[in-house]
């Protein structure tokens, strides 16, 4: 473990990760509201106008559909483009083209034209945004075939992930938490690359399998921390990605477990969890020992207040709650 | 606004016959999709162009062979215009497996990429920024390609357009904006709807971009038009708004009978037939007759050609439903 000097914040690494793909990569052009001179509302493209300066680095006007599309043609004509959408709230704006142009056109050309852009995006609640700035929208893109989707939970996740998504030859939604971005965690070594679909046991265990995606992960961990102490040992999946989705990992760990429950911040139901837990019940029903378990955002706006916001997303209180009792039943 | 451009050298009369051919091809595509359509062989829905191919011809005449052009669920003329065959666009139509998208994307989706024609996009609007971003990236690679959106006069009332100009204008961008107005919306007269009586050359100046109205039934003038917006772009100067003023000779789509439009207005415009004017400005010109029937001809036998060799081509293998989602192939997305 480094010591605590040595870690850097999840928002560093953002910019980090960017600035590595471009210097490796002159194709690679960010756009975005603020992202330049301003470094970004989040702070997450520090440094990189100094160093790469105006022809690298591109402010937008507050044109999502603009943004999004541009950042379109500009893939499908040579560039590797990173474009920011502030709040994923906002990516309701451009819906259009995160929806119906950038996945489809690859299909509906019958392979004639390549699309490798980054939609990079603050998602997710914790901050007391309110209903507009709050949401955790994975699970929008997740209905959309043709978009790769990758959300990571650790600043060497972001980086690694990062990488992988700037050079895919296929579309990534990039969702970074905004309830993360001031954690910490080890740096991303040189040349880290983390691919695209593959998890990680983020934590091992015995009793029941519990899979996590971005600020969900710390969440989940700091729940098995505390279920250890009673003696319940639980294995946190970190998915990474939810496509390509890694069911493999799960699947193996399940046949471990025999129990397996979901923890996501997307409301329960329209979210991913329901997915892995179809899946699982589908193609992995002979290794249970238990019903599979979901926790989930509640069906209501996101609430302002601290007090409201815990009732309607995950909470460790309430994650430790459901695996009691998913492990005693 | 005053633009310094060089005055367009005018096309040869060679030149002219050969925009009028290319006219004449897909004007007997059309008429081809229709029947096909008819005769229950075309699924789906089809917006034809008849009456549109000036505007097409036109402006890919004044471009280079590398500039990139998108295009909207009307866009037969565009991809004709810019490469694809006839052949290879009926086959799409016809769900066949040679056809130009692989029978992925049917009559609002004919796609040429190797020719830079990136696309026709059936979500109307939403190609206009794709545009920008291909000029944008032009202009980083410093390749002096410019990017054309085609789009109708309906395009202009949804919020891709302003973005998408106001964005090009502020980085200057080598685009142009072509708006074929042929004076619908769908079944709505578009002055029942827009604000301004030219909807997208009026919209030019909250852009501080020149906007042109032009006739965009008569070739020559597109042409001229098209090659000094062009010659602006490329010399940084950035984007231009075309407003070209033509009709189309069906309904809408399949479906619409048109009846909505006077019968005076409709007998107006078929007198002002793109390639009728083509051709008497041939003839004033002193073109021979005999040249502008062998023109018709091979336009005749091309097509028909076409249609025989679309109606021969195999159905596509079941198993390419599963390709080409993901630039691997494949359409894989769990493990
Ligand atoms: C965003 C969106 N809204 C509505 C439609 C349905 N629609 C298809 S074509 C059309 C009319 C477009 O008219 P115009 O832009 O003038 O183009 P034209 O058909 O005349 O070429 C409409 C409303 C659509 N395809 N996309």
């Amino acid at each position: 473990m480094a010591d605590v000097a040595e870690l850097v914040t999840y928002r560093d690494a953002v910019a980090d990760g960017i600035a590595r793909e471009m210097r490796r990569d002159p194709s690679v052009v960010c756009l975005g509201e603020d992202i330049g001179a301003a470094e970004g509302v989040f702070k997450t493209s520090v440094g990189l106008f100094q160093e790469f300066g105006a022809r690298r680095v591109w402010d937008t006007p507050i044109s999502e559909q603009a943004i999004v599309g541009t950042a379109m043609g500009a893939a499908m004509t040579g560039l590797r483009p990173v474009a920011e959408i502030m709040f994923s709230d906002f990516l309701a704006c451009c819906w259009d083209h995160v929806a119906n142009e950038i996945p489809k056109v690859r299909y509906m050309t019958g392979g004639q034209v390549t699309v490798p852009l980054v939609i990079r995006t603050a998602n997710g609640g914790g901050l007391g945004f309110g209903a507009q700035h709050s949401q955790a929208v994975e699970n929008w893109a997740f209905a959309v075939p043709g978009l790769k989707i990758a959300a990571p939970a650790t600043p060497a996740d972001v980086v690694g992930l990062m990488a992988a998504a700037v050079r895919s030859d296929d579309p990534v939604v990039f969702f970074e938490h905004k309830g993360l971005f001031a954690s910490r965690g080890e740096p991303a070594p040189a040349d880290h690359v983390v691919p695209l679909g593959e998890a990680r046991i983020a934590r091992s265990g015995d009793d029941l399998t519990l899979v996590a995606l971005a600020a969900t992960v710390p969440t989940a961990l700091a729940a098995a921390d505390q279920l250890a102490a009673e003696g319940i040992s639980v294995e946190v999946i970190d998915l990474r990605c939810l496509i390509p989705l890694d069911m493999r990992t799960v699947l193996d760990s399940l046949q471990r477990t025999s129990r397996l429950m979901t923890v996501e911040e997307n409301p329960y139901q329209g979210g991913w969890g329901g997915t892995i837990a179809g899946i699982a019940a589908d193609e992995g029903f002979e290794l249970l020992d238990a019903p599979i378990r979901r926790v989930a955002a509640e069906c209501v706006p996101l609430p302002f207040a601290d007090r409201l916001e815990d009732e309607v997303i995950p909470t460790v209180a309430r994650v430790v709650d459901a695996v009691r009792r998913l492990a005693a039943y | 606004m005053t633009t310094a451009t060089t005055p367009t050298p005018a096309l040869t009369d060679d030149r002219l016959l050969e925009l009028y051919q290319q006219m004449a091809v897909i004007r007997r595509t059309e008429k081809a999709a229709q029947d096909l359509f008819l005769a229950g062989l075309v699924k789906g829905t089809t917006h034809l162009a008849a009456g549109h191919e000036a505007v097409a011809v036109g402006a890919s005449a004044a471009l280079r062979d590398d500039d990139y052009v998108f295009a909207t669920y009307r866009g037969h003329h565009h991809a004709i215009a810019r490469g694809a065959t006839p052949e290879e666009c009926l086959a799409e139509l016809m769900q066949k497996a040679t056809g130009v998208c692989a029978a992925k994307g049917g009559s609002m989706h004919l796609t040429k990429a190797d020719r830079q024609m990136l696309g026709s996009y059936a979500i109307v609007g939403a190609h206009l920024p794709m545009a920008t971003g291909a000029a944008w990236s032009a202009m980083l690679r410093g390749t002096g390609q410019l990017a054309v959106a085609f789009f109708g006069d309906g395009a202009t009332n949804i919020g891709t357009f302003h973005e998408a100009l106001n964005l090009a204008a502020v980085w200057r961008l080598p685009v142009l904006f072509i708006c074929e107005n042929n004076l619908y919306m769908e079944y709505t007269p578009i002055g029942a709807v827009t604000a301004v009586p030219n909807p997208a050359a009026d919209r030019a100046a909250a852009y501080q971009l020149p906007g042109h109205v032009i006739d965009g039934n008569d070739v020559s003038v597109v042409y001229d038009a098209v090659r000094q917006a062009a010659e602006r772009a490329r010399a940084g100067e950035g984007p231009t708004i075309l407003e070209a003023r033509t009709y189309r000779h069906y309904g809408h789509s399949r479906t619409d009978p048109a009846k909505y439009r006077p019968e005076a207005e409709v007998a107006e415009w078929l007198a002002r037939d793109p390639l009728v004017q083509a051709r008497s400005q041939l003839s004033a010109r002193g073109v021979a007759d005999d040249r502008l029937a062998a023109a018709d001809q091979h336009a005749e036998q091309l097509v028909r050609d076409a249609v025989a060799a679309a109606k021969a081509a195999p159905e596509p293998d079941p198993a390419t439903a599963f390709t080409d989602v993901w630039a691997d192939g494949s359409a894989t997305w769990r493990t």
